[in-house]
């Protein structure tokens, strides 16, 4: 992939063929924040194609000069991170607009994990697989639990694995608080996870 | 010792939550992430194929309308050349709209009020011009490649409107197989030959070796004795004159000096001006 600079540089030289990249580059990265930030793989597709959208509607009316100069990544996980809000706001208010409004995360990764797993691996230790996965499943679904300040500077932190002063840029807050957000959010799994692994364990 | 342990559980959890965090990020996306995009940005097509006269038709379009129709045998092999004509990618659309399936099918069954549209963007003026003047031949009939030429202002360019129809970026869908020559020879076809054309024109319900019949005859234009107006063969109004009414010229002159006039809707030639 390309670097943000030379990303940038291309966008101001040829706009149409840099943005093939730029999709082709970045699609994976704004799917994985989506789906972490609405826990729908549905959702996380309809808003990471919606970003790449407003991204191109955007570049179109930049002069070169102005899209020499974007910052990509930031400036990408900006849109994603305003989409997510308004999203999480609008079905807030009309929960009918959601299909699937209150299903919570997606139920079919465990299942689809193990089948996964006992196609591509059957000599392997699927044990160790499954537990791994139903592992990231509880935490994903956690991370949907987050207040949106925590979860947005959590997922970005570590997730994506910006930078403060990236993170910043993106939720138009000041680095201090960028990361406040960060060590309490993930204050809050580790908590959560403790409390979890404590209860497993009277149980068994 | 017994303190030391849950300080130790405690860092390599910590390790692992972060661990596991990344690995969150991990999830490959969908493809569609990318043609979608891409597609709704204008940058790339979607295609689908579609059953016609011709057998199945790989058929690429984008928000302005269709972009490149072609035969091919592979998916790929469609995708390789549609690039090459339109120096974009095409995707193929695993969930067609109904819509755009639905008009794809009125028009090829001849309706022509299918909310169709062509994306010709790219293409020379003229190429743009003869190709919307050939999509006015209506289903069934025949014009020759010079009244293309005169019905777009440019009367004496006949040679570039057959090249112009030969590199028809979207044939059956503009219907290039309806411009034939004027001495009743089918002409050539891109998609297939001449074979292909007479496949597709009988199709549509032309009897293409009348049309082939006359022509080789000498006849031009035919009308009715009752009627004044002088029409291509295959216009549907001399279609509909009864067999015994029937008078045919061997070019626009001799009807005009019979007293006819061209058809105001096949339009016909009028004779040259002397100069």
């Amino acid at each position: 992939m390309l670097s943000d600079v030379a990303l940038a540089a291309a966008l101001a030289d040829n706009l149409d063929s840099a943005f093939e990249s730029l999709v082709c580059g970045w699609s994976q990265r704004l799917y994985a924040f989506s789906l972490r930030m609405t826990g729908r793989s549905r959702d996380a597709e309809e808003l990471a194609e919606e970003t790449l959208v407003q991204a191109w509607r955007a570049l179109e009316g930049y002069e070169p000069e102005r899209r020499r100069a974007l910052r990509v990544r930031p400036w990408l996980f900006q849109i994603a991170a305003n989409l997510a809000r308004n999203r999480a706001r609008s079905a807030r208010r009309n929960p009918a607009l959601s299909l699937d409004a209150g299903a919570g995360a997606d139920g079919q990764s465990f299942s689809a994990a193990a089948e996964r797993i006992a196609d591509d691996d059957p000599l392997g230790a699927p044990g160790a697989a499954l537990e791994r996965q139903e592992r990231l499943d509880e935490l994903a679904a956690l991370l949907l639990t987050l207040p949106e300040a925590q979860r947005v500077v959590v997922i970005l932190r570590h997730i994506e694995g910006m930078q403060y002063a990236a993170i910043a840029e993106v939720v138009g807050e000041p680095v201090g608080t960028v990361k406040s957000h960060a060590s309490r959010g993930v204050a809050r799994l580790r908590k959560t996870l403790e409390r979890e692994r404590v209860a497993a364990a009277q149980e068994a | 010792m017994s303190n030391l342990r849950p300080r130790v559980d405690g860092l390599s959890a910590a390790r692992d939550l972060l661990g596991d965090l990344r690995a969150l990020g991990q999830t490959p996306a969908p493809s569609t992430c990318v043609s979608g995009t891409l597609t709704r940005v204008g940058l790339a097509d979607s295609y689908l194929t579609i059953e016609t006269p011709l057998g199945l038709v790989y058929v690429a379009w984008n928000e302005r309308g269709l972009s490149v129709a072609r035969r091919a045998s592979t998916n790929g092999e469609f995708e390789v050349e549609a690039y090459a004509l339109l120096g974009r990618r095409v995707f193929l659309e695993t969930e067609p709209p109904r819509r755009m399936e639905q008009a794809l099918r009125e028009w090829l069954a001849g309706d022509r009020r299918a909310p169709l549209t062509f994306d010709l963007r790219g293409q020379t003026p003229f190429m743009q011009a003869a190709l919307l003047k050939a999509r006015e031949i209506p289903y069934g009939e025949v014009r020759p490649y010079s009244w293309v030429a005169r019905e777009i202002g440019h009367p004496a360019a006949v040679r570039a409107v057959g090249t112009a129809m030969a590199r028809n970026p979207v044939p059956v869908f503009i219907p290039c197989h309806r411009v034939v020559r004027a001495d009743g020879h089918l002409g050539a076809y891109g998609m297939g030959g001449p074979e292909s054309k007479r496949i597709i024109l009988q199709a549509e319900g032309l009897n293409v070796a009348q049309i082939e019949s006359l022509a080789a005859s000498g006849v031009r234009y035919v009308s009715s004795a009752s009627g004044d107006s002088y029409c291509y063969p295959s216009c549907h109004f001399a279609r509909s004159i009864a067999p015994e009414q029937v008078v045919t010229f061997a070019g626009e002159e001799e009807a005009v000096a019979a007293g006819y006039i061209p058809c105001d809707v096949c339009r016909p030639p009028l004779p040259a001006l002397a100069s």
